[in-house]
């Protein structure tokens, strides 16, 4: 187990690395020049060119490169072209919106996802059945801002039972969370459908069924943990997915989260900021895969981590 | 009420029993029952008019072939059809005095499990992963005793005491797949008869287990009905096992009951042309040696077909911080034989024995050490072009004839394949050779368009057959190709294999853990056990004179299929089969083989 996780965690860091040469290469590549955007449009050749020397990027993409993995192996992600502030502390003043954000939506998928496959397999062929998976399938389709704008003109704007944007109580979180989670909650809901029918056809749910259980019991404590394993891989996954939704809707909510500032920051070509977003983000993906496979074996005895 | 071994005393003892014959109160009563499937040209019967009374203390066998309804009357009686694809259509079950068809669900759930209880066939798939062994007893007595759980632990550790598990209180703890096979079956024997139930339905119960270990089983199963009188509806198609467990027998085909009677006298004096067809189609130990051996003693040897020298296959396991190899399997274990022309060399064995993967290793199907020479050309050393040259004299027909078809391709496509892979004759003329091989195999040529899944079992291993034989091979590999057939079925197949022998000359490399389906087709025999050769000679000297213990144990292992020679005791086994794995460094022992004369070779 721990040679497991040492292991993991060396992958981890070879992950991070490579996403980092491979952001800055393309950031380096970017016809869009940073230090135009600093120095505003009336600017002079030579602000120009004194801004660009500061900053180190009349260098070559190695230099550069290595500067900026020498600061991150400090633990130094740089500082902000345009904000003046450290990076890192920009990225934790900001985290933990996005974080309560994504717990929010995980458990918007996990509720509403597992409850509608759960029920669609137990009444197979029914016209409830039917329904489910078309819902699903929308769920699934929808684009994130046109359901966030969709849920906000109802709940918000209609019908006033949560707030229309903005950070504070649990009012606020619930239309971002629903909007973020109601793709993976559609995945979810086929998925635990699938698997659940599949279990549900496994010889020792009969043989639960001939020990004259009930079927609540034969289908919560047989079916579901047996079930329920695809889907808990899929938790780690997705994690990879918000990162992309959260930008559009801490947008579209006004939401204080890193995804704002990475929207603010891809505007203006802030580098640093850029880069920074993007690292926490594939050590959030590589964490919550890292997650998913280390509770596998509390569910399912028979994995066993080496 | 103990079973005597001599016939006579087996029968007055079991004339004292209260049986299904008029005069005992039955404990069970099945009246007139009908169980239909719909499909798609309407409802089809799939058990109909079946009657039958089931006596306290007495085991009832329902036997008879795949599809002939003996499993469906089981789950009718559970209440657990497979909905809604069959259902009930009629009659009645009747238990102490109760209406089994007329009970709800929340009446019937309260039977299942404690008056009436059910063990399936296959106990690797018929316990839940994820949840201990001793969770999933205790749930059982929970459930229908109300006692707390401390009370219902202690009837769990008791229940897999009585079914012989070694430290059934640390067992409690265990997840299924920590067990083995047999280990696993006494579980849910134990799951079953924890609460003592009134009738124990078994379902094939032994089929999936190792031969040696399905005595065992059926030992056990007799032994706790002696002790709880229970009553005992045992469903097989093993005739071996009837005769070995039943009081009565009902013989069951396409849906009805062809025959019913106490075991001793359907036996004996069989009425039904059914049932006389059956019990002829039976292979038997013993009778294998009627067969004419091909060669006469002191005729010159042919060079081999096949020569296998040191085959060793090893698996390398792997673990640790670095994730490097730290274990390995060692599946075959410097193996040494050699197949003439026209000759048949079974390999037997228990699973995990390794010969499965001998025929892989031969067939090229895995990477291996040693060597292994097909018609005089050593495989290693070859290049992929000659390999595959080589490849052409090897064939293999596989076990499950559902799986090793692609039901995507026409078969007689399936059958051109080889020819068209290995660019043997040209597109019209394969045509002709196929359309030839499926009327030298039993097939209709007209049949060549069709799908696999429009063929019974059977002819899919024709079709299986006819595949091997496309590219006239000089050795066919046939692993447990007739073990998923039904015994007419298999009976055919296998005089078909004969005949193709002795038309073609092909030598086989036959592997079977039927001991009874080797003595009928072999030449040779060679015995595999943790993945050596214990012994190995003609098909006589192995079965007229066994001389190691673990061949003489899997003969006597299997059930005889006749009720005047039921066994009092089966032979046990000490301890499961230890593991094949090993770390790095540790290899096995190799087992030295003795000549004790006319090639009759004993591991010392």
């Amino acid at each position: 187990m721990i040679a497991y996780l040492a292991r993991r965690l060396g992958q981890a860091v070879l992950i991070l690395f490579g996403v980092s040469v491979i952001t800055f290469a393309l950031l380096y590549l970017l016809p869009a020049d940073p230090v135009r955007q600093i120095a505003g449009r009336s600017a002079t050749p030579e602000t120009v060119a004194n801004i660009r020397r500061e900053l180190g990027l009349d260098q070559p993409f190695l230099v550069q490169y290595g500067r900026y993995l020498a600061g991150l192996l400090q633990g130094d992600l740089g500082r902000s072209y345009l904000q003046r502030s450290e990076v890192s502390e920009l990225i934790a003043a900001r985290l933990p919106a996005s974080l309560l954000l994504m717990a929010g939506a995980i458990a918007c998928e996990l509720v509403f996802g597992l409850t509608m496959g759960l029920i669609a397999a137990v009444k197979r062929g029914s016209a409830l059945d039917q329904g489910l998976m078309v819902a699903s399938f929308v769920g699934v389709s929808a684009p994130q801002f046109v359901v966030g704008l969709l849920l906000l003109y109802v709940f918000a704007v209609r019908l006033g039972w949560f707030p229309i944007g903005g950070y504070g109580s649990w009012r606020h979180l619930v239309l971002p969370s629903v909007t973020l989670g109601i793709l993976g909650a559609g995945w979810y809901a086929r998925m635990m459908r699938s698997s659940m029918l599949d279990v549900l056809r496994q010889d020792y749910v009969r043989t639960a069924r001939a020990k004259g259980l009930s079927r609540a019991v034969v289908l919560l404590r047989h079916a579901l943990p047996n079930a329920i394993l695809p889907v808990i891989a899929m938790v780690g996954i997705d994690i990879g997915l918000f990162m992309s939704g959260i930008v559009v809707v801490e947008s579209v909510f006004g939401w204080p989260g890193i995804g704002q500032l990475a929207w603010q920051a891809i505007q203006r070509v802030d580098i640093p900021i850029i880069m920074g977003v993007t690292l926490v983000s594939a050590c959030a993906i590589v964490l919550g895969n890292l997650l998913a496979d280390t509770l596998a074996p509390f569910i399912d005895p028979r994995i066993k981590l080496q | 009420m103990r079973r005597a071994a001599e016939p006579g005393a087996g029968t007055a003892e079991r004339a004292k029993l209260p049986s299904g014959a008029p005069g005992g109160e039955p404990v069970l009563a099945v009246e007139d029952l009908t169980v239909v499937v719909g499909g798609a040209e309407g409802p089809r019967p799939v058990v109909s008019g079946l009657s039958f009374a089931l006596g306290r203390g007495e085991t009832l066998c329902i036997a008879g072939e795949s599809g002939s309804g003996k499993s469906m009357t089981a789950l009718a009686i559970m209440g657990l059809l497979p909905r809604p694809a069959a259902r009930l259509a009629g009659g009645a079950i009747r238990l102490g005095g109760r209406d089994l068809t007329k009970l709800g669900e929340g009446a019937m759930r309260r039977i299942r499990g404690d008056r009436i209880a059910m063990i399936f066939q296959e106990p690797m798939t018929s316990l839940n992963p994820v949840l201990t062994i001793g969770r999933q007893l205790v749930e059982a007595i929970e459930t229908h005793t109300g006692v707390g759980r401390g009370e219902a632990r202690m009837g769990a550790v008791e229940a897999l005491r009585a079914v012989r598990i070694p430290e059934a209180e640390s067992r409690m703890g265990h997840y299924p797949h920590e067990l083995s096979g047999g280990m696993r079956q006494r579980v849910m024997i134990a799951m079953a008869l924890a609460l003592r139930p009134d009738v124990l339905i078994a379902d094939e119960p032994t089929t999936a287990l190792d031969v040696t270990v399905q005595g065992e089983v059926l030992e056990l199963l007799r032994d706790l009905q002696r002790a709880f009188g229970t009553s005992i509806i045992l469903i097989t198609h093993d005739m071996g096992v009837v005769a070995e467990m039943a009081d009565r027998v009902i013989v069951m085909r396409e849906a009805r009951m062809v025959e019913e009677g106490p075991a001793g006298e359907l036996f004996a004096r069989p009425k039904a042309p059914y049932t006389k067809a059956l019990l002829a189609a039976v292979p038997r130990i013993g009778t294998g040696a009627a067969r004419p051996h091909p060669r006469p003693a002191g005729e010159r040897k042919p060079a081999p077909v096949a020569l296998v020298k040191d085959l060793t296959v090893r698996f390398d396991l792997r673990g640790g911080f670095l994730n490097r190899v730290n274990r390995r399997v060692h599946a075959v274990e410097g193996i040494s034989f050699e197949i003439a022309p026209n000759e048949t060399l079974s390999l037997v064995g228990e699973s995990g024995c390794g010969k499965s993967t001998t025929a892989k290793a031969i067939a090229g199907l895995v990477p291996y050490a040693g060597d292994v020479v097909i018609a005089g050309r050593n495989l290693a050393g070859l290049d992929r072009r000659q390999a595959k040259a080589v490849r052409r004299d090897v064939q293999m027909i596989f076990q499950d004839p559902f799986a090793s078809l692609d039901p995507r391709m026409r078969v007689g496509d399936l059958v051109a394949e080889p020819m068209a892979i290995h660019g043997v004759a040209a597109r019209a003329e394969r045509r002709d050779r196929v359309a030839a091989l499926f009327g030298r195999v039993g097939l209709s040529p007209d049949q060549m368009e069709r799908y696999p899944h429009e063929f019974s079992g059977g002819q899919r291993q024709r079709i299986c057959i006819a595949r091997a034989l496309a590219l006239r091979p000089k050795l066919i590999v046939a692993d447990e190709s007739v073990s998923a057939l039904d015994v007419s079925v298999q009976a055919r197949v296998l005089a078909l294999l004969r005949e193709l022998q002795a038309e073609f000359g092909i030598a086989y490399l036959f592997i079977s853990h039927d001991m009874a389906v080797v003595e009928n087709i072999s030449d040779r025999v060679a015995v595999m056990y943790l993945g050596q050769i214990v012994e190995t000679g003609t098909r006589d000297q192995i079965f007229s004179n066994p001389q190691h213990p673990y061949t003489r144990r899997l003969i006597e292992a299997v059930p005889v299929p006749d009720p005047a020679r039921r066994r009092r005791a089966f032979p046990r086994m000490d301890r499961d089969m230890p593991s094949p794995v090993r770390p790095l460094g540790d290899e096995p022992a190799r087992l030295a083989l003795r000549d004790i004369g006319d090639a009759h070779l004993v591991a010392a």
